[in-house]
């Protein structure tokens, strides 16, 4: 069993299963407990879940929080704000739902002992900006792991979730999942009544600014390997706005947040020349995307679009000017402490290039797209809302399932309810987990997966092991081969097919209707690749797997850019022969479904409703 | 190339490869020892530096963009973070921030609550709202009509 060949079967019966122990699933597996005492709630998580996922090495901030109770703002006060940023487009019913809530989330949280800013005069939060309170965050994910757990029946850790169950019956219902434990090479069956997918959003499927050792060094964790949705597609879940893929503004290399350095310490940013460009481009954005230039606050994407025009122009470096503002030791402290609770890479990078951000400002970059549903984009499954605030059409009896019976999502996984970030997600999983236990209660029969099914995926599972066994002789030492392709190969591949056909940084986020076709053309024959695909160990097996992941998550985003025929979100991609935004055609969500038993996809409009 | 071990530190205990996210630390079978087998998979998060009981661990800057010689070494510990920063110039600076606020274990499982009615089950109230809203009650909207924005 030297390369890790599976040695044994495991088969674990459960009520709900929880794929994925991070903000999202986390908040699942506490609520199920609450709902359900006689359930048997199982977690299923491919690192550690004190440090995994998005939160590994925790926050400075909680970016959504109301303040229903001291009257900062209201429920729809959120769901204006996110209208406007996300350019129109959201699912305003689980926006609403959400806010309700999240207030509830981030009190018990402060409960069980996250060190929250508070104004000693007031006893109110310290607020970052409108919607966001400061946190010492450091050990965010260890905090809410104690409680998952505490809450859940069993965590099983290192399984890498490769695919959903349909059940036998009725494929359109989730029977369960299988996965790979890549520390003893076994064969894990997970059979449950309902699922909960909370693996998160995507990295490394555009090719990262860094190079070589430094491609680690992306905004959302290399770990992110878009699992949420490929799960979800190849069961034929139906997925939203997969076209509207994040970029951010960062701290250029060193990918440090700028959220606290704007909103927090006031802190301006300039052109080379020292002015601030963002009023003289107006007159531009305004022809460019009409009412939306002069919404307030300016929507992210446009912040992102008016700066890269600067940049275009040679007007760069653009500066952070931190050293205008760093006027207290305690800010220097705050300014620090930022980096360190959430992007540490940021303060390495200050220290090996010498820079102290009380005497230098610091330059600004755009970041390679991301795939992602909790930020200021809302990628992810199309699934029902609240029962008492989702219009007609928007709701199927159990919030926050999708349109595959059984299969819930919550956090990135969730498309159309954006700006959800840590507390929403953790709020949204409390959401989908309750919904969970009603509908289990509802049908109490146990779905099955047929037995063929599993062991078919239980050979394709271990494939690139043998693979490699029979074939890597064929060829003297190293890693070129004319008939098998590493995982890090079909990776540099997809990342370089996403950037240049897709709209990534080498691209200047550009793409249009041809530039698409010949994406997806690409696309497919690195599939075809895929099948010689050769894992040495069962690390290369997971990272095949999390290829595998990737791979369908980009071909939804290139089909459903390819579809909707404009530029919604100028700053995040362009379509080059449809530059503008186009309210009168394009005010609707574009949503696909995958159709596993032919293959074929089918791209269509769904309306937009605005919820008041 | 961002984590190494110190092979005079290191007891090859595995808590950096029970903890890195990215499943990168990994024992080198000949030495027994600890080691970084993907380091372009490697996010400097710090979990492994801040998980190693030996303080084996730490990190240099990716090569593609970080000069050489800094340091950025945190000490945790069950309520606080130290770090200590040595800048390229040669200065330091230190931080220590707090990073929890109760003792360690010390969080009440939602099952030890009294159990809510069945009906409770089909409210849209979560768990303790709404007290744990600290509002009267959880805000509603009537549900508006199909057909259009
Ligand atoms: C650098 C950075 C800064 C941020 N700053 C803030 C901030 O200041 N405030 C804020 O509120 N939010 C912030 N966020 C956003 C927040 O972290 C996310 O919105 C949130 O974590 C999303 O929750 P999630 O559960 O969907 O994903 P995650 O928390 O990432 O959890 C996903 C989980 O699924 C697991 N998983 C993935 N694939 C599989 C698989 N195939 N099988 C099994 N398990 C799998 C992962 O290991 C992980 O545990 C930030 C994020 C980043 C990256
Ligand atoms: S945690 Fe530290 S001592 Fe233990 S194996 Fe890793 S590097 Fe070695
Ligand atoms: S810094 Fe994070 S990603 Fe890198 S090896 Fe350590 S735990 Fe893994």
């Amino acid at each position: 069993m030297e390369d890790g060949r599976p040695s044994q079967t495991r088969v674990v019966d459960c009520d709900l299963l929880v794929v994925g122990g991070g903000f999202a699933g986390c908040g699942a597996a506490y609520e199920a407990r609450y709902w359900g005492r006689d359930l048997k709630v199982v977690v299923a998580e491919k690192a550690a879940i004190e440090r995994s996922g998005a939160v590994a090495q925790g926050l400075s901030a909680i970016n959504c929080y109301m303040g229903m109770r001291w009257d900062e703002n209201k429920p729809e006060d959120f769901v204006r704000y996110v209208r406007n940023d996300l350019m129109g487009l959201s699912r305003e019913d689980l926006v609403y739902d959400v806010a309700r809530h999240v207030d509830s989330t981030v009190h018990l949280f402060e409960e069980w002992g996250l060190p929250i800013f508070t104004d000693p005069q007031t006893g109110r939060y310290v607020r970052e900006g409108r919607w966001q309170v400061m946190i010492h965050g450091e050990s965010y994910k260890p905090l809410i792991a104690e409680a998952t757990r505490k809450a859940a029946s069993e965590v099983h850790e290192r399984i890498m979730v490769t695919h959903l169950l349909p059940d036998a019956r009725n494929p359109k219902r989730v029977a369960g999942a299988v996965g790979i434990n890549v520390r003893d090479g076994s064969f894990w069956v997970f059979r449950a009544k309902a699922v909960i997918v909370g693996a998160a959003g995507a990295s490394h499927i555009y090719r990262p600014r860094s190079a070589g050792e430094g491609a680690g060094r992306t905004w959302y964790p290399p770990w992110a390997s878009g699992s949420a949705y490929a799960l979800l597609i190849q069961m034929g879940a139906e997925m939203t706005q997969m076209e509207n893929r994040l970029v951010v503004t960062r701290f250029k290399d060193g990918y440090g947040p700028v959220g606290a350095w704007f909103l927090l310490l006031k802190a301006v940013a300039t052109n080379a020349a020292g002015e601030q460009f963002e009023a003289t481009r107006l007159p531009e954005l305004r022809q460019r995307v009409g009412k939306y230039a002069d919404a307030k606050p300016m929507p992210t994407c446009l912040r992102n679009h008016l700066m890269l025009q600067e940049i275009n122009a040679g007007n760069g470096p653009i500066l952070l000017h931190t050293e205008r503002v760093l006027d207290t030791p305690e800010k220097v402290s705050i300014g620090w402490e930022d980096f360190l609770n959430m992007t540490i890479g940021q303060a390495v990078t200050w220290a090996s290039q010498g820079i102290e951000p009380t005497e230098t400002p610091s330059e600004l970059i755009l970041s390679e797209p991301y795939v992602m549903g909790s930020h200021a984009v809302c990628a992810g499954a199309w699934t029902s809302g609240p029962g008492d605030v989702a219009p007609e059409g928007y709701q199927w009896k159990y919030n926050r399932m999708t349109t595959v019976e059984g299969l819930f999502g919550a956090g990135d996984t969730v498309g159309g309810s954006a700006h959800k970030f840590s507390s929403g997600s953790y709020t949204e999983g409390r959401l989908a987990a309750k919904a969970a236990v009603a509908y289990i209660r509802d049908h109490p029969d146990r779905p099955a997966a047929s037995e063929e099914v599993v062991e078919e995926l239980h050979q394709k599972l271990f494939a690139p092991l043998d693979r490699y066994q029979s074939r890597h002789g064929g060829v003297t030492a190293g890693t070129v081969s004319p008939d098998l392709l590493y995982p890090d190969q079909g990776l540099y591949r997809l990342e370089k097919i996403m950037d240049e056909y897709g709209g990534g940084v080498s691209a200047n986020y550009i793409t249009n209707a041809h530039l698409l076709e010949r994406g997806l053309h690409h696309l497919a024959m690195l599939r075809t690749d895929l099948d010689e695909v050769a894992a040495k160990d069962l690390h290369q097996l997971q990272r095949s797997w999390e290829l595998q992941h990737r791979l369908w998550t980009a071909e939804a985003v290139l089909r459903h850019t390819q579809f909707r025929q404009e530029t919604r979100w100028p700053g995040y991609y362009y379509r080059s022969d449809f530059p503008k935004v186009d309210d009168e055609k394009w005010h609707c969500f574009v949503n696909s479904v995958f159709e596993p038993s032919t293959g074929e996809w089918r791209v269509f409009t769904r309306p937009y409703h605005a919820l008041f | 190339m961002p984590t190494y071990v110190l092979t005079s530190k290191c007891k090859g205990c595995m808590e950096c490869v029970r903890i890195c996210p990215s499943d990168i630390m990994h024992i080198d079978p000949g030495q027994g020892r600890a080691y970084n087998i993907e380091p372009p998979m490697c996010w400097e998060c710090f979990a492994c530096v801040k998980a190693c009981p030996e303080a084996a661990i730490e990190v240099r800057g990716y090569a593609d963009f970080a000069p050489l010689h800094h340091r950025v070494v945190p000490t945790r510990t069950t309520d606080r973070i130290e770090w200590n920063i040595v800048m390229r110039s040669g200065s330091t600076k230190q931080f220590v921030f707090p990073i929890r606020t109760t003792p360690w274990g010390s969080i009440r499982p939602p099952q030890e609550s009294p159990p809510p009615s069945p009906e409770a089950l089909r409210s849209e109230l979560l768990s303790f709202e709404p007290d744990y809203l600290a509002v009267e009650s959880l805000p509603t909207l009537a549900r508006p009509p199909s057909g259009g924005a």
